[in-house]
């Protein structure tokens, strides 16, 4: 423990640096801890250790919108953490949060995610895709940092055996599945088009898509692709239109799904439209505006109104950052997690509280958070949305029956662990 | 047989664009050799201009046809001030330097500039304020918009009006001459540096008025949007010949349209072994085939020495 050998000077710094970065003017308290080496009798004061927890989300690009709310998520959590004046082994911890930027590319994942192993993080909440969380587990499961991803969906992330990989909400196999069983089932479609980006995401969630309406009894008409930089997907529209569909699904982010939408409209395609978590967001309403009408989308997660505890959330969230777009619950539970873990472990070294991480049995704002043995969580919901006067309107929801139907019980049991 | 023809009305959109930004290219390159990297990033800026603009504009209550093109008039001008700078900055005092200099100074403008339009208008896509009431109409089965219309027409507008200038004014002929040869046209009393110059400002202008046309078609306008669309129309020029005007214009027309037939009908026909994520590979193959049979592209009449 290297941080115990910090001399008493630099802990009273760090303190009173910690208090002018929170904008409070505890002053009084800030130096209380520093003169009291000197007074003997007084209780040995709390030495204090700085731990770093990585993130990391494309900040630049098409979709910097969302990994900036996966940052917000987790910077609020981080704060909220810090207020709490957590103890671990003795020391007061203060979090720091390290965001990086990957551009949803997965060359960059990686470098970013070994200059977070540089930068000896005690863990990690990301990526935001599959494409670049997958790349970058092994560099975190080599440096046995654990990492929990709260949005990427693929479900290759959790399959590839290691140890250190988590995620807070449900996968692809779950979403996919209840997409194309609520097109066939629901929807009563019996044609149905499918487009992907080619990203790891987007056609994961596609193949998952297509093997449900399948079963479920619908022929797919049309398998299309595009990139996950295109904004002309006209010629692919008109090939779909040919086919006829009843509902065309897209594996795909809301910046293709934007202007997608608009192009469908203009040629005329009566098909209702279906996508996944990633065109799940406020965004796709406004990229595509009045063309976004009617759509239907799934988020991997309970709404955020149905969150256990998640009225706190929204309000804090909304007051510091603004809108939530997806996933900035999910980041906030996943760093609550890591320090739940810490908690529990009494440890802040990545090697005595992993093993607790994979234990973790927490009550956060988007339900009670176990993992299995691969590190998926237990019983993680989906909910079907479907857009109407430029709102996300709740349909329903599927699966993480334990959490909602527990939740108006739970949550008052979990309000005071929530104001602790 | 409509489908046919709806994927020819897509390409056609596609290719008007291609073919105003191809032109750009092809008149630079016809006159000093140099392949003008920083142009797509000129068209972004055009765009992002006109959305400052008309953003700015739209509580005012002017007609909304009037904002459209107070917002393009303002973006040509801007970006024909940008490509004068470019010129006067970057290009000029590297004339005579060897050809692969001022490649990469093109190329260095134009991550100078994607940087500067991130700082300016931001990392996220911006939606382009529908300033057109969209109509869409159909015939024969294939439905377009009046967008699409009036990029088309433009576009030919704009296309007769370039060749009418090349081909019957004074500067036109000054411009031909410089193209054939510098020095000697220099002899003959061209000012060579006002026809470099005005190069630069016609296609930068051009460029405008293609961002423009970008942006109320798709909606949305992005500070990467320049890269791609100034590589296929790249693409486009020298598939035409580049240096070659006609070709500029026809290899962004082809280019459009063989995109958009490939898109629909590479999955068909080869049994979706290839799909439509071929789209752009499709094109490119196009190009390279053009280039095996006819190595200065279709309408190109220069040799290989300056290329």
């Amino acid at each position: 423990m290297k941080h115990a050998h910090i001399p008493g000077v630099l802990v009273a710094l760090a303190a009173s640096v910690a208090m002018i970065g929170c904008g409070k003017k505890e002053e009084p308290k800030a130096a209380a801890p520093a003169p009291a080496p000197a007074a003997a009798p007084a209780p040995a004061p709390k030495p204090e250790i700085v731990v770093k927890i990585g993130h990391v989300a494309p900040l630049t690009g098409p979709i910097a919108h969302l990994g900036k709310d996966n940052e917000n998520g987790a910077r609020l959590a981080v704060d909220d953490a810090n207020a709490k004046k957590l103890e671990i082994d003795g020391k007061i911890v203060k979090f720091e949060l390290l965001g990086e930027d990957d551009q949803a590319d997965p060359k960059t994942g990686t470098v970013v995610a070994q200059k977070l192993v540089d930068a000896k993080v005690a863990g990690v909440v990301g990526h935001l895709n599959s494409g670049t969380t997958i790349p970058a587990s092994a560099i975190y499961n080599q440096a046995g940092l654990p990492q929990i991803s709260p949005s990427a969906t693929n479900p290759k992330y959790t399959q590839q055996g290691f140890n250190t990989t988590f995620r807070v909400m449900a996968n692809d196999i779950q979403q996919g599945s209840v997409v194309g069983t609520y097109a066939v089932k629901d929807m009563g479609a019996k044609k149905v088009a499918i487009i992907d980006d080619r990203t790891a995401y987007g056609q994961g969630l596609a193949d998952e898509v297509e093997k449900a309406a399948k079963a479920a009894g619908a022929t797919i008409v049309a398998r299309e692709f595009t990139t996950d930089k295109a904004t002309d997907f006209k010629a692919i529209l008109t090939k779909i239109k040919a086919k006829n569909p009843d509902v065309i699904f897209l594996g795909g982010m809301d910046a293709v799904g934007g202007p997608m939408l608009k192009q469908i409209k203009e040629l005329g395609i009566k098909a209702k439209f279906t996508t996944g978590d990633g065109g799940c967001s406020p965004e796709l309403i406004k990229l595509a505006g009045a063309a976004s009408e009617g759509v239907i989308c799934t988020q991997a997660g309970l709404p955020v109104d149905k969150l256990p505890n998640g009225q706190k959330f929204v309000e804090d969230f909304t007051k510091k950052y603004g809108q939530i777009q997806i996933y900035s619950p999910y980041s906030y539970d996943a760093v609550m997690v890591l320090v739940d873990a810490m908690k529990r472990a009494n440890s802040v070294d990545p090697v005595k509280y992993l093993p607790e991480v994979g234990k973790t049995a927490y009550d956060g704002v988007t339900g009670k958070v176990e993992f299995d043995e691969k590190g998926d969580i237990k019983n993680g919901a989906i909910t079907v949305f479907v857009i109407q006067e430029g709102k996300l309107v709740t349909l329903k929801s599927e699966g993480g029956t334990a959490a909602a139907a527990a939740a108006p019980a739970a949550a008052p049991a979990a309000a005071p662990e929530a104001k602790k | 047989m409509d489908t046919l023809l709806q994927q020819l009305i897509n390409g056609l959109t596609l290719g008007a664009v291609y073919a105003l930004v191809a032109l750009g290219y092809t008149m630079v390159y016809g006159i000093i050799g140099l392949i003008n990297f920083a142009h797509g990033e000129v068209v972004m800026i055009g765009t992002m201009v006109a959305f400052t603009v008309i953003v700015s504009l739209a509580g005012s209550g002017m007609p909304p046809l009037l904002i459209l093109s107070v917002g393009l008039l303002i973006a040509v001008v801007a970006c024909m001030v940008l490509g004068w700078g470019l010129e006067r900055v970057a290009y000029r005092p590297l004339r005579h330097a060897p050809r692969l200099t001022p490649l990469i100074t093109a190329i260095g403008m134009s991550i100078v500039l994607q940087n500067v339009a991130m700082i300016i208008w931001g990392r996220n896509y911006i939606t382009f304020p529908p300033m057109i009431d969209k109509r869409i109409y159909e015939v024969g089965g294939a439905s377009f918009t009046n967008v699409q219309v009036a990029i088309v027409v433009l576009a030919a507008l704009v296309m007769i009006g370039l060749t009418y200038l090349v081909q019957r004014t004074r500067m036109g002929m000054a411009m031909r001459a410089t193209a054939q040869n510098q020095h000697v046209a220099l002899l003959m009393g061209v000012d060579i540096d006002r026809v470099i110059a005005m190069a630069f400002i016609i296609g930068s202008a051009l460029g405008a008025l293609a961002g423009c046309m970008v942006g109320s078609y798709y909606e949305i306008a992005h500070y990467q949007m320049g890269f791609m669309l100034g590589l296929k129309a790249f693409t486009a020029a020298v598939l035409g010949g580049i240096g070659n005007m006609a070709g500029a214009m026809a290899g962004g027309l082809l280019l459009g349209i063989i995109e958009a037939l490939g898109a629909g009908y590479i999955g068909d026909l080869t049994g979706n072994f290839l799909g439509s994520h071929y789209q752009d590979i499709f094109a490119f193959m196009v190009l390279i085939i053009v280039l095996m049979f006819r190595p200065s592209g279709l309408f190109g009449e220069r040799t290989g020495d300056r290329a």
